[in-house]
């Protein structure tokens, strides 16, 4: 067990790509988390004497500010820290609950399987993606539903994987010592199942994550997400999509920031996979 | 191969039922009716609009009705555009929309399978790495960024193309919409093919048709292309999704006059036709791609077609 991780771990840091993503990702995690804090600026102070101020070391406001005089740097900063909420919550929301659904799907196999997997397959085939446009426009803007929307989205595809590898545990010698000691169902689920499923789980997780950051941005961006004076990377965006022809910088700045944050996830996400997955190796 | 068929449409049709079902009384559920506003109308005025749109009978009745006019291709009114029946809005703005997806899937297939099978051919050459960089960063990255960002380079430094508008049968105002919804499914199925085709390249029949001496080409385009397309036939369909969803955005940056906006607009407006028009239009459009995607398998992999 160890040995795979620590080869896993090795493999990982041969992979240069993986790890500068990973170096980044710090980077823009620790920004946006105590970024805001060396700024004199807040989210929501307006500055009419620096309204659509060019970037520049001229002012306080080193990477401009917006019509209403906001601090852009401050403003990409807590939205960074909003999406990155939503991603790792919403994420943890996907997994959880994947993660049960397939190890019980896995393990107790026959008809319960059947029909639970049945379930999937007909909740993939529908555009889940618009019935989350609908949730969040019609039962009001609530960030809880936001959350629990976007998670209940990604758990589909967790819920297939924890199976498929449950399947396979299942026939392994030590459960059966496990049922013939008398360990109960949830037992040998908890003690012996999950924790090995666990390494898929975490390399399905962080791909899962930039794709979580990417779908609230979309919600957002369409206004169907965070709500002002709160922002989110996606109406940032959105907002600086309507200025650009007059104030680019208030697009580039969260443009930039969200683009480096989805590419250096997915680029950790895939060298974590190739790390685990022993076929390539 | 027709029984086949028949069976996988005798099955897409009941998904189709449960959609239309759950999101006719989602929509209904939800606070709010189409006729709110700013300032409330008298009670007799609601009454009677109720009433003309059939919203004063029980919703199992106007269920029943929604669906006997459905059966006659008959999408009803819509609430909030007056005068307009959801066919004729949805009729107006789903060329466009099509216009813009089939572009965008084309080239998504006809650019990301090339690409792949290249990088597969030259596996760890600067090219393969440089294909897959690319890949990433056209996956990473959403439409709705890279169109500002194009527009902003193309359209105000450059002045090469318009940053938005439309005008009828005028290609460049499709380019940068187009690039912008083509990138993420053409980098994914870049991706997909260069995996599947290294896999398919290392298998035991291509290693005896390339002993038995044929010219490579030959060995990928009668050998290796078809068992290699099983994964990017199986992505058709999520790649429907994700160009209708970033149609959704596209079409309001670029101002095209699409069908996108009406999914989002009607469901702010409670605008329950409408509402009701573009997803059953949107579930078809999945699903039919759905049905395209198992006549594909089985045509990739005869396997399918006798188990089936």
């Amino acid at each position: 067990m160890s040995g795979i991780w620590r080869g896993a771990g090795r493999r990982l840091f041969a992979h240069s790509g993986a790890v500068i993503a990973l170096c980044i990702i710090a980077a823009l995690v620790a920004m946006a988390l105590i970024g805001p804090w060396f700024s004199s600026n807040r989210i929501d102070t307006l500055d009419w004497a620096h309204v659509a101020a060019v970037p520049g070391m001229a002012h306080a406001h080193w990477f401009g500010t917006d019509r209403l005089g906001r601090d852009l740097y401050v403003r990409t900063l807590a939205g960074a820290r909003v999406s990155l909420a939503v991603g790792v919550v919403a994420s943890a929301v996907s997994l959880s609950v994947g993660l049960c659904y397939g190890a019980v799907a896995g393990y107790v196999g026959g008809r319960t399987d059947l029909l639970m997997m049945r379930l999937i397959e007909i909740l993939g085939g529908l555009p889940l993606i618009f019935f989350i446009i609908f949730l969040t426009v019609i039962f009001g803007r609530s960030e809880l539903l936001l959350f629990l929307a976007i998670g209940a989205v990604g758990w589909l595809t967790m819920a297939r994987i924890v199976r498929g590898q449950t399947l396979s545990i299942r026939r392994q010698e030590y459960i059966e010592a496990a049922i013939a000691s008398g360990a109960g169902t949830a037992r040998i689920l908890c003690v012996h199942v999950l924790p090995n499923v666990i390494g898929a789980v975490i390399v399905y997780a962080t791909l899962t994550v930039p794709q979580i950051i990417l779908f609230e941005s979309f919600l957002s961006f369409l206004g169907l997400g965070i709500q002002e004076p709160h922002a989110s990377l996606g109406t940032l965006i959105a907002e600086g999509a309507g200025e650009m022809e007059a104030a680019p910088w208030i697009l580039l700045v969260p443009g930039i920031f969200l683009a480096l944050l989805l590419l250096c996830l997915n680029i950790f996400g895939d060298g974590l996979r190739d790390a685990f997955d022993a076929k390539e190796h | 191969m027709i029984r086949y068929f028949l069976k996988r449409l005798a099955g897409a049709i009941p998904t189709l039922m449960v959609i239309v079902t759950l999101t006719f009384f989602l929509v209904r559920v939800a606070p709010g009716g189409p006729f709110d506003q700013e300032q409330t109308l008298p009670p007799e005025i609601m009454a009677n609009l109720q009433s003309a749109y059939g919203l004063d009978q029980p919703v199992w009745v106007q269920y029943a009705r929604y669906l006997r006019a459905l059966a006659h291709g008959d999408f009803g009114p819509s609430f909030k555009y007056k005068d307009f029946t959801v066919t004729e809005l949805i009729g107006q703005g789903l060329p466009v929309t099509l216009e813009l997806g089939t572009i965008a899937l084309g080239l998504a297939l006809g650019l990301g399978i090339p690409i792949g099978t290249f990088a597969a051919l030259h596996h760890n050459s600067a090219a393969d790495y440089a294909a897959m960089s690319l890949a990433v960063l056209g996956l990473a990255i959403p439409s709705f960024v890279v169109l500002p960002f194009l527009g902003l380079y193309f359209g105000i430094h450059l002045h090469w193309l318009p940053v938005a508008g439309w005008e009828p049968g005028s290609i460049r105002d499709l380019v940068l919409p187009v690039i912008a919804l083509t990138l993420p499914p053409l980098a994914y199925i870049a991706r997909l093919t260069r995996g599947s085709m290294l896999e398919v390249l290392s298998s035991h029949f291509i290693r005896t048709a390339i002993a038995k001496g044929l010219p490579l080409h030959a060995v990928i385009l009668r050998h290796a292309l078809r068992p290699a397309l099983m994964p990017v036939a199986g992505f058709l369909a999520p790649a429907v999704a994700s160009i209708m969803t970033g149609s959704l955005v596209v079409e309001s940056i670029a101002g095209l006059p699409g069908v996108g906006r009406y999914l989002v607009q009607g469901a702010l407006n409670r605008d329950y036709t409408l509402v009701m028009g573009m997803v059953i239009i949107y579930s078809t459009a999945l699903i039919g791609m759905g049905l395209i995607v198992d006549l594909l398998y089985a045509w990739l992999d005869p396997r399918i077609r006798y188990r089936g």
